[in-house]
């Protein structure tokens, strides 16, 4: 099996998997980053979203070799210092229930911030429509959005 | 916590009773130290004054690791800053472990009010005694004991060891005036949450141990059907799969050393299945089933006045629906430590101690020798409450003599998951002169889950069906039964159980007959509901009391947007009442849920930022079922596989959801299921106002 060197969460790591590994298992079982959930395996829930390069993608659905060279962000690297403002919201608005879908809709949210900073509720719609949520947390969701990108941010 | 044997229990000489371990001194095997006091199983509290309260109920999104807490707290006078949650394995200390039936709240309400406030009057008299004063000149306030006329206080860790000494009160004073109440009742933040959002709360599947394996099953496709023979010859060329093998008679196990191996390995497997009697099996012939039944024998629920002898205009109509699956977000999974005299597992599941027993029984082991530790679950809805998950890992660990994880596939779970009945309802009722029902039927037909699962019959019938067919309606006559039928399609409970079916036909029947009547539809269930009364064990005036406040909010019979039509409905289930009103416009011939008002009546609300995250969720699940969910079967095979043919709701058909509640100081009921039976009714109420097309069967976009 060849050998694969990744960039996680800023640092490093080298790793030994055949080629079809998604990405989600690697981050899970290799690099014990259990944070980026499975839920599908086909990219119809968005419970593994991480960031490569910036964006969203579906952990599940992306072949390691297809990650090899580029940044990827799981949620133990989303914040570097304390928590990430949507983090923060999140806490305010008290959204998760059984909390298994949060990680994958905070690294969602996360994105759609880094590209769109005032996002309307359509927008915050379009971006989140991906992310499956079975304990229905959407208006918690986009009261937690709204919150951490009004100015000010989260606090 | 390390819960006691059930041999070393019975030994201490206490008594066995449903969570009655108030008065029973109980060493915490993790306190080593008699100046940690823990008066009773719930609670203890160390020198350093940190308060460590035992969840006994699993938390699977349902908030109870705050809410429980929040009921010892009160009556503990307990700084809620200093309180940490533990949560408790499968035990023998807390009598029915199990997490459902909207239970935990309104089952575990008077054990911890009674551990919060034996432990108050313990830790009273030992700073009475501390001070030499009489405890009657002493009060307990955010975790101190307080001696007003010398201005002394101490703080309860400091009283932790003197406290431990003393003799258990067995019946302390509780509060009974709300406006005492310093925790409940408020809207306090989850404990649970900061955890959830940084991605390190453990679930079932994030749990690992040292030289852990994964393991996935392939199972037979078709219900009941058997493994006949394997070849494995190509699943072992996949690297890290290291075991390979039958388990039960219906599925092969691949282990590897990775989940992506395990997978791999499954995929490259080659099964013969002996597909077993139902392979010609498919949901057409169930639904023709189930329809011919409905002339069968029945059991009658409920009956008053006699329907033959009235007359008037007679309206009749039939209502389906189809089988569901709970599609909780976290699949399947079960860590299994099997060591050969003893096995341990760690389980995101809702029946601990069933899950004990089960393992035990399948590895051949005593149950004292089984120990369940419970993880956060990733949503139950019902789910959690079968043991399979467990059994498999144990059963793979056992094969392979090491540490193992069992992970479900979405499709796994999607195919082998046990359902929701289908169910077939005929309904008829007759309008006098002016409109105005006097006469009701409701005929369930479908079969019992407990029956199903081997559960013993009550009467001749399931007592659950009988419970959630719930009536509370004042009719002169009415009669509501039952036809059990069976089926091989494995049935669970799922979120609200059986009432779902039950209200969906009664509430759209009812708005049926307020438009054949002339009636408005929230004017006709007044009508039936306006004498103060119990109806088959409901009050009409609380019934009552959410429609009227539900319809206020929603702004009943005001106008609308244009092109928004609205519908009602109401449920009374476990020991809950809730309306629901709906409102849609019409897009493409589809309807689009702008915002749904929810009123609950479940007494006493102990947190009501919960409350509202239960009745916002059971509404988005109920949605789910109403507009989307069915599981059908062609060739004894469950056709749906992933969120693509069975999708939940996304943000994009989210509508806004108002949550309002009763003012109650009855006791605390229900609140995880009540929401989900009014929404379909509702909705398609609403649909019938909006098109005047009525929908007797779901899903609505089948």
């Amino acid at each position: 099996m060849p050998d694969f060197t990744l960039q996680v969460n800023g640092g490093e790591r080298k790793v030994n998997v055949s080629p079809d590994t998604p990405l989600l298992w690697v981050l899970r079982d290799t690099l014990q980053l259990t944070g980026t959930k499975f839920g599908c395996g086909a990219g119809l829930c968005g419970a593994c979203t991480v960031h490569v390069d910036g964006a969203a993608r579906r952990s599940c659905s992306t072949p390691i070799s297809q990650a090899v060279g580029k940044n990827i962000t799981t949620i133990e690297g989303l914040s570097a210092n304390g928590l990430h403002p949507l983090q923060q919201a999140w806490i305010a608005e008290d959204v998760p229930q059984c909390g298994y879908c949060q990680v994958g809709q905070i690294m969602q949210a996360a994105a759609l911030l880094a590209k769109t900073p005032q996002p309307s509720d359509d927008q915050i719609t379009e971006a989140m429509s991906g992310n499956l949520c079975r304990c229905g947390t959407y208006d918690r969701i986009r009261r937690a959005i709204h919150r951490a990108a009004a100015p000010g941010g989260a606090r | 916590m390390s819960p006691l044997s059930r041999r070393e229990f019975l030994a201490a000489g206490a008594a066995a009773g449903a969570g009655l371990v108030i008065g029973f001194y109980l060493p915490h095997a993790s306190s080593g130290t008699q100046a940690t006091f823990a008066p009773n199983a719930y609670l203890k509290i160390a020198p350093e004054g940190k308060i460590t309260v035992m969840l006994t109920r699993s938390e699977m999104g349902q908030g109870v690791s705050t809410s429980l807490p929040m009921i010892l707290a009160e009556e503990l006078e307990a700084d809620w800053k200093q309180i940490t949650v533990e949560q408790a394995g499968a035990s023998t200390l807390y009598g029915d472990q199990s997490t459902g039936g909207s239970a935990s709240v309104r089952t575990t309400w008077d054990p911890l009010r009674k551990a919060g406030a034996s432990a108050r009057e313990m830790l009273i008299s030992a700073a009475a005694l501390e001070w030499g004063v009489p405890r009657s000149a002493c009060k307990a306030e955010n975790s101190t004991v307080v001696h007003s006329a010398s201005n002394r206080r101490l703080p309860y860790g400091q009283l932790a060891a003197k406290a431990a000494v003393l003799p258990v009160p067995t019946d302390p004073p509780l509060k009974k005036d709300k406006k005492d109440y310093k925790i409940v009742g408020r809207r306090i933040p989850r404990l649970d949450t900061a955890t959830k959002v940084t991605g390190s709360a453990g679930y079932g599947i994030d749990f690992r141990l040292p030289n852990m394996k994964y393991a996935v099953l392939a199972r037979c496709p078709v219900i009941g059907g058997k493994v006949a023979s394997f070849d494995d010859k190509e699943s072992k060329k996949i690297t890290g799969v290291t075991y390979v093998g039958k388990i039960g008679d219906s599925a092969v196990a691949v282990v590897a050393d990775s989940v992506w191996g395990a997978m791999e390995g499954r995929r490259t497997l080659n099964i013969t299945w002996d597909e077993g009697p139902n392979r010609d099996l498919n949901s057409a012939a169930i639904f023709d089933s189930l329809k011919k039944s409905a002339s069968g024998k029945a059991v009658t629920f409920y009956s008053t006045g006699d329907v033959a002898k009235t007359s008037g205009r007679r309206i009749e109509a039939e209502y389906q629906l189809p089988f569901m699956a709970h599609a909780p977000m976290e699949p399947g999974n079960s860590v299994a430590h099997f060591r050969g005299s003893n096995c341990e597992i760690w389980s995101p599941t809702q029946v601990p101690q069933d899950v004990r027993d089960s393992v035990a029984t399948a590895v051949g082991l005593d149950p004292d020798n089984v120990k369940v530790n419970i993880t956060y679950i990733g949503g139950g809805f019902g789910r959690r409450l079968e043991h399979d998950y467990a059994v498999e890992a144990a059963l793979v660990s056992k094969a392979v003599s090491g540490p193992v994880q069992v992970l479900w596939t979405r499709e796994d779970d999607m195919r082998n998951s046990t359902y929701r009945p289908a169910s077939y309802h005929r309904l008829s009722a007759m309008l006098d002169g002016a409109g105005w029902p006097i006469a009701f039927t409701h005929r369930v037909v479908m079969p019992s889950i407990n029956i199903q699962k081997g559960l013993p019959a009550d009467n001749g019938t399931d007592a659950e069906v009988k419970d959630e067919t719930s009536f509370t309606y004042s009719f002169p006559n009415a009669v509501i039964d039952y036809v059990m039928t069976e089926t091989p399609v494995p049935l669970g409970w799922m979120r609200s159980v059986n009432a779902l079916q039950a209200g969906f036909a009664s509430e759209s029947f009812l708005d049926e007959l307020a438009h054949a009547g002339g009636k408005d539809p929230l004017d006709l269930r007044l009508h039936l509901l306006s004498k103060d009364e119990n109806v088959n064990g409901w009050q009409t005036a609380r019934i009552r009391g959410v429609l009227k406040l539900a319809a206020e909010k929603a702004g009943w019979g005001k106008a609308l947007a244009p092109g928004h039509y609205q519908g009602i409905a109401s449920f009374g289930c476990f020991n809950s009442y809730m309306a629901e009103v709906v409102e849609i416009s019409m897009e493409n011939d589809q309807p689009r849920v702008h915002r749904v008002v929810g009123a609950i009546d479940c007494g006493q609300v102990v947190n009501p930022n919960i409350l509202e995250q239960q009745i916002q969720g059971g509404i988005i699940f109920a949605l789910a079922n109403a507009l989307h969910a069915q599981i059908t079967i062609e060739r004894g095979r469950v056709v749906q596989g992933n969120f693509d043919d069975y999708p939940p709701i996304r943000m994009n058909e989210a509508p806004i959801v108002e949550a309002y509640f009763v003012e109650s100081t009855e006791a605390p009921t229900g609140a995880g299921e009540p929401p989900v039976p009014p929404l379909a009714p509702a909705l398609c109420n609403a649909i019938y106002a909006a098109t005047k097309k009525r929908i007797r069967a779901l899903p609505i976009l089948s």
